[in-house]
């Protein structure tokens, strides 16, 4: 079940038709699942004090109502290691249009994968596994399956990427956690279900895989208007 | 609603029978029921009179019986009073034949088609549609009866949204020999949907094999499908058309844009263990396969062969569809060597494909067959038989048929299909087991059983 709390977060994106980022990380974890630590910083200064807390690198996104592909406009800015170069990106983000602060989160490492879903016209709630990435749609390396999803549904999927193999780690990589993805993969259909039709499309791309667990990385919900 | 009475009717009446037109599709239809099923069939035309000899009545009413099944083939515009009165005289059901609704435009005249049925519990097929055929009971089809290519009786259901793909995988079941037991077109399925032929013959007792031409799913009809076809203990194969998608919808998300709506159609149909054929040909190759041994594979497949060509084109095929051609282990080699004519010990090959040459005899096929039905390392296998080898008799497609009633590993067999051979055929037949008409269609029948659900 959707709590008040969820459903404020959702109404909030009827005026644009999608969640940004920051609403949308703290439905999921919410829902209890894995989002990295982050704040969302309005100034050089609340960002400094985050990295005082957690440390150096992290990772900087632009927040705009204006913005759903955040690469596309400069918006994404990784392995930043020291204030000045957080100042200066952070300056340099205050002007993309429609500005509303950043971002501000822990590096994590990992395979990018994606996991998204749609509401389809004739099957309803649909889950999407595959290689994630900004280049996901060139690779097209996914699978699908209808909400909601057991256990073998979700191993399925996995065994059904041409990736599969790097799950396994490919030739020294390291394995990835296959109950954690399989855990949230399950959880995330779940969530989908209780969302119903208001929900378009959901891309959690990427989710940073790795021995130790999934953390979602970034997350894009679009409503219906 | 109870469907029972619109596929298994004691009584019919077909209405719309016209006193000046032949060929009117009511006329077609009640001729062929008249005077060749079992069903019990009466003419309806409002003005009455005779046909031949028989009474043209008034209305259902009229009708000295209770009917079960009311056939409907009148204008478009008569069919919903006509429908209310077969409601009042306590019509089990109705096949709407009429065109003129949804597909002209008449979304409307359909909607309260289906709606006063629907609050009526009066459950229709159609409308715009040929109807049940169901040998030797019914066949609502306004083909004339000497036109038809009739299959033999079996046990596989097809369910289509097109008439004329029904009819025409009718023509190609006669000629590949899988038996039929019930083929629907559906039509515009205003209220019975593909959801609801596949839970009635999920419990038919007639029907083993369930197969669907589908065009398009309403609003959640594919979920509807899907949630049906999880619960279906039998075999399901479908065969989808319009998989292109017209025009580009405009997405933002990477899901939306790679989650089209033939990539979800399939994938659905794969995580529910439907099977989906290709093409019309495939379609009947997964029929004839399931129907036969409707179970689930792993797909290690021996190939036996008396031809290295045929063997080598038969691996590739295999590769190619995702199913494995293991290498056999030595015990089994030896196993094989063990058993084969002395003339050919030496000549044969035995890794998989396993090669008894030109020189083999019918005793060498039934042989190997045997010590390869034994081992664990394959669970299927495909024997491509070469009827001119000199040493191989008319008799062996039954022989090896009686070696796979003993030891129930399925074998599927490629032998060509022209008149010569067809007595082989025949023989394999007899004993259900399926025959390809080509190396490929062997392939597709074992691809078939892996790709089906557990049972």
């Amino acid at each position: 079940m959707l709590t008040k709390e969820m459903e404020d977060l959702l109404k909030s994106a009827q005026t644009y038709g999608w969640v940004m980022e920051p609403f949308a990380k703290r439905l999921f974890a919410l829902a209890g699942m894995n989002v990295p630590q982050f704040v969302w910083a309005h100034s050089p200064e609340e960002a400094i004090s985050f990295t005082r807390t957690y440390g150096y690198p992290v990772v900087m996104k632009i927040v705009s109502p204006q913005v759903v592909h955040k690469t596309d406009v400069g918006g994404v800015s990784v392995g930043i290691d020291d204030d000045a170069r957080l100042t200066n990106t952070f300056n340099r983000m205050s002007t993309i249009s429609g500005f509303s602060g950043v971002i501000v989160e822990k590096m994590v490492k990992g395979l990018e994968m994606i996991i998204g879903s749609t509401h389809d016209e004739q099957f309803g709630p649909v889950i999407l596994l595959g290689l994630g990435g900004t280049t996901a749609e060139i690779y097209r390396d996914i699978s699908l399956a209808m909400a909601p999803l057991c256990e073998a549904d979700v191993e399925k999927m996995i065994r059904g990427l041409k990736a599969a193999p790097l799950l396994e780690g490919y030739r020294g990589s390291e394995k990835i956690n296959r109950e954690a993805l399989k855990e949230l993969v399950i959880k995330f259909s779940e969530f989908i279900m209780d969302f119903g039709e208001t929900m378009e499309s959901i891309d959690l791309n990427p989710v940073m895989c790795s021995a130790d667990g999934c953390v979602i990385a970034d997350a894009r919900i679009m409503v219906r208007k | 609603m109870d469907l029972e009475k619109i596929f298994k009717p004691d009584t019919i009446a077909v209405i719309g029978v016209s006193l000046t037109n032949e060929a009117h599709p009511a006329n077609v239809i009640y001729n062929k029921n008249r005077l060749r099923y079992e069903a019990k069939t009466f003419a309806v035309n409002p003005r009455g009179g005779h046909i031949r000899a028989d009474t043209l009545y008034r209305s259902v009413k009229e009708i000295p019986e209770k009917i079960d099944l009311a056939v409907i083939a009148v204008k478009a515009e008569l069919v919903l009073p006509v429908v209310e009165e077969c409601i009042n005289s306590g019509v089990k059901g109705a096949i709407i034949v009429s065109g003129g609704f949804a597909e002209t435009g008449l979304r409307d005249l359909q909607d309260r088609l289906t709606s006063r049925a629907r609050e009526a519990q009066f459950p229709f097929i159609g409308p715009n549609c040929l109807g049940v055929y169901a040998a030797p009971w019914m066949d609502t089809f306004f083909i004339p009866n000497e036109r038809m290519v009739r299959p033999e009786k079996g046990r596989v259901t097809m369910i289509s949204q097109s008439g004329g793909v029904v009819v025409d995988q009718m023509v190609k079941a006669t000629a590949e020999g899988v038996g039929l037991s019930t083929a629907v077109s559906i039509g515009n399925k205003a209220l019975i949907k593909e959801s609801d032929l596949l839970r009635y013959f999920a419990g038919d007792p007639g029907t083993d094999v369930i197969t669907f031409y589908i065009e398009g799913f309403g609003k959640h009809e594919g979920r509807e499908f899907a949630l049906a076809a999880a619960e279906c203990k039998k075999p399901i194969i479908v065969l989808k058309a319009g998989k292109t998608s017209a025009g580009n919808k405009a997405v933002s998300s990477h899901t939306a844009s790679m989650a089209g709506d033939y990539q979800v159609f399939s994938a659905v149909m794969a995580q529910k263990g439907v099977v989906e054929a290709t093409d019309e040909f495939e379609l009947m190759a997964f029929a004839e396969s399931l129907s036969c041994y409707p179970m689930n594979i792993s797909g290690k497949i021996a190939i036996i062969t008396g031809s290295g060509g045929h063997g080598a084109l038969c691996t590739d095929a295999c590769i190619a569809h995702g199913l494995e051609v293991p290498s056999l282990n030595e015990e089994t080699q030896l196993g094989v060597k063990e058993v084969l004519s002395p003339t050919l010990k030496h000549i044969a090959s035995y890794a998989n494909p396993v090669d008894l040459t030109g020189s083999s005899t019918d005793d060498d096929f039934l042989a190997a067959t045997r010590v390869l039905s034994k081992s664990p390392e394959i669970d299927c296998i495909i024997l491509l038989l070469l009827p001119y080898i000199p040493g191989i008799t008319v008799d062996l497609g039954a022989k090896l048929g009686m070696v796979q009633q003993q030891e129930k590993k399925p074998i599927i067999a490629y032998v060509p299909h022209v008149e010569k051979y067809k007595i082989i055929v025949e023989g394999f037949n007899l004993y259900n087991i399926p025959v390809a008409h080509s190396v490929e269609d062997a392939v597709h029948m074992a691809e078939a059983m892996r790709r089906n659900k557990p049972c």
